[in-house]
């Protein structure tokens, strides 16, 4: 039955190159832990992208309870936390995640960083890996306001008056984040729509690029 | 790849209508153990990963997000901390050389430099050799990178007082708020001593100003030495009434805000339903 359903779309959109092309590729054995158990090193990539997954689908049941404005936003968070089934369960899930994702990374920058695997031909992925970790540091720092409880609001605070000390550009730059005189309803609903649709976006971009260079240019041979 | 003349396609469209077949590649001739992603690796590679998963369920059922009270700009004695991945840059602004005059090597140079070099990398170190003993300098330099950034952030969570970091932001609900008998006369000194700035109307607090004044570990005169002397952050001689005043006020301290005979507090039934509702609880 699923084979004549895959043949029918074949027929008419010739996916099997496409399907080859993202799911047929080798792993070699310097790669792989169950040869070698110090190859686990090569895990930190692959474990980035699984807890990425895991932020992308726990913030989406977030959004469902959470509303950004400074009236109800602490409300909702609460009332998630503390009346809403499995409620704390995926905020700790997307809490605790954003955590581990900078582990990860940090720890896969470090591999790759130690293996020389950002030599030539792969100056290109290291660069767009490194945005990507630009991007997360920015999802954690839009993040941590929207439940505006205590913490939340004075980091807020504390980041926007270092980030305008940066000289030319700093005033601007708080402005921008903040939309307003005071951290306030703007700077919630402005770190909302940042954190939510302008990065994810971003990083679904980056992503992409990171993944079609690998397959392009394979995974960088044993040392 | 057939091109050109004698193409068959499907319809009107651009499909080829010859297929391929969908068969794996044969990886039996690449060098060493070289096995396919799919569905080889890919199925171990899940077996890991529902370990992983299953761990960091454990971990977010067992210690769920912390959520401090609801975000009160007016607290100015609030104690702010960035999550623990940015301390590392809060720290460096905390150096002499690095804040005041020289905030610019802080904020700008000493980053900049460092996040500059990460993204450029590849043309920094732009050797042929890849093992990290071959290129000292760039081995040496991310060594430098990673040991300076977990010594800034392991100091700043060493200098962050997390003992009065517990203590504020606290949640203050309905529920812990005991209505306190405001007919009183402990009330009116409360009130007139000032005690009400930093503990609150109902004795409830007031973030890091000063704690709630419900169920104290002390008696009523230890309660009146505090209310002279201070304690902790509270700094003494903020009570200038006379003896009488003062025993007055430790004793509905001590009673919770609710003297039993106050002298000219009226007992109401308001009262004891607050009371009952606590019961049930």
């Amino acid at each position: 039955m699923l084979q004549r359903i895959y043949d029918w779309v074949d027929e008419r959109m010739d996916i099997t190159p496409l399907w080859r092309d993202i799911a047929d590729h080798e792993v070699p054995e310097h790669v792989n832990p169950a040869h070698h158990f110090s190859a686990f090193i090569y895990c930190f990539g692959g474990l980035t992208f699984f807890v990425t997954v895991i932020q992308i689908l726990s913030g989406m049941f977030l959004t469902m309870y959470y509303v950004p404005d400074i009236i109800n936003a602490y409300e909702s968070v609460y009332y998630l936390q503390s009346e809403v089934a499995f409620g704390a369960i995926v905020r700790a899930m997307h809490h605790w995640g954003a955590s581990v994702v900078i582990v990860m990374m940090f720890l896969h920058t470090l591999r790759v960083f130690f293996t020389g695997a950002y030599k030539k031909p792969r100056e290109l992925n290291w660069v767009v890996g490194v945005l990507i970790f630009f991007v997360m540091l920015g999802l954690g720092l839009t993040g941590y306001l929207l439940p505006w409880d205590m913490k939340a609001y004075f980091a807020t605070v504390v980041a926007l008056e270092i980030m305008e000390t940066v000289p030319i550009i700093g005033e601007s730059l708080r402005t921008l984040l903040q939309g307003g005189e005071i951290v306030g309803a703007q700077t919630l609903a402005r770190f909302f729509a940042i954190h939510v649709f302008f990065l994810p976006g971003a990083l679904l971009g980056l992503l992409a690029a990171h993944f079609i260079m690998i397959r392009r240019q394979g995974i960088s041979g044993p040392l | 790849m057939h091109r050109g003349k004698g193409m068959k396609f499907v319809g009107d469209s651009r499909v080829p209508a010859e297929k391929k077949p969908n068969i794996p590649k044969d990886y039996s001739e690449f060098p060493g153990k070289t096995e396919a992603f799919w569905p080889n690796f890919l199925l171990k590679e899940w077996l890991v990963g529902a370990v992983f998963l299953i761990g960091f369920l454990c971990m977010a059922t067992a210690y769920p997000a912390s959520l401090e009270g609801v975000a009160d700009p007016t607290d100015s004695a609030y104690i702010p901390l960035p999550d623990w991945y940015f301390l590392f840059l809060y720290q460096l602004l905390k150096y002499q050389f690095a804040s005041g005059d020289f905030e610019l090597i802080g904020n700008v140079v000493i980053p900049g430099i460092a996040f500059g070099a990460l993204l450029i990398a590849p043309w920094l170190d732009n050797g042929p050799e890849r093992r990290p003993s071959r290129r000292p300098i760039a081995t040496a330099m991310m060594m430098l990178g990673t040991i300076a950034t977990i010594y800034l952030t392991w100091e700043s969570v060493e200098e962050h007082d997390w003992e009065a970091a517990e203590e504020q932001g606290e949640i203050i609900t309905d529920d812990d708020i005991i209505e306190v008998d405001q007919d009183a006369r402990g009330y009116e000194i409360y009130e007139e001593q000032g005690c009400i700035e930093c503990h609150g109307d109902q004795m409830e607090g007031a973030g890091a100003a000063g704690p709630d004044l419900y169920d104290l570990p002390y008696g009523a005169e230890d309660i009146a030495e505090i209310a002279v002397e201070g304690i902790g952050d509270m700094p003494a001689g903020l009570f200038d009434g006379d003896d009488e005043e003062l025993e007055v006020l430790s004793e509905y301290i001590e009673a919770n805000g609710q003297p039993d005979d106050g002298d000219d507090g009226e007992e109401d039934d308001d009262e004891d339903d607050n009371g009952d509702d606590e019961e049930d609880e």
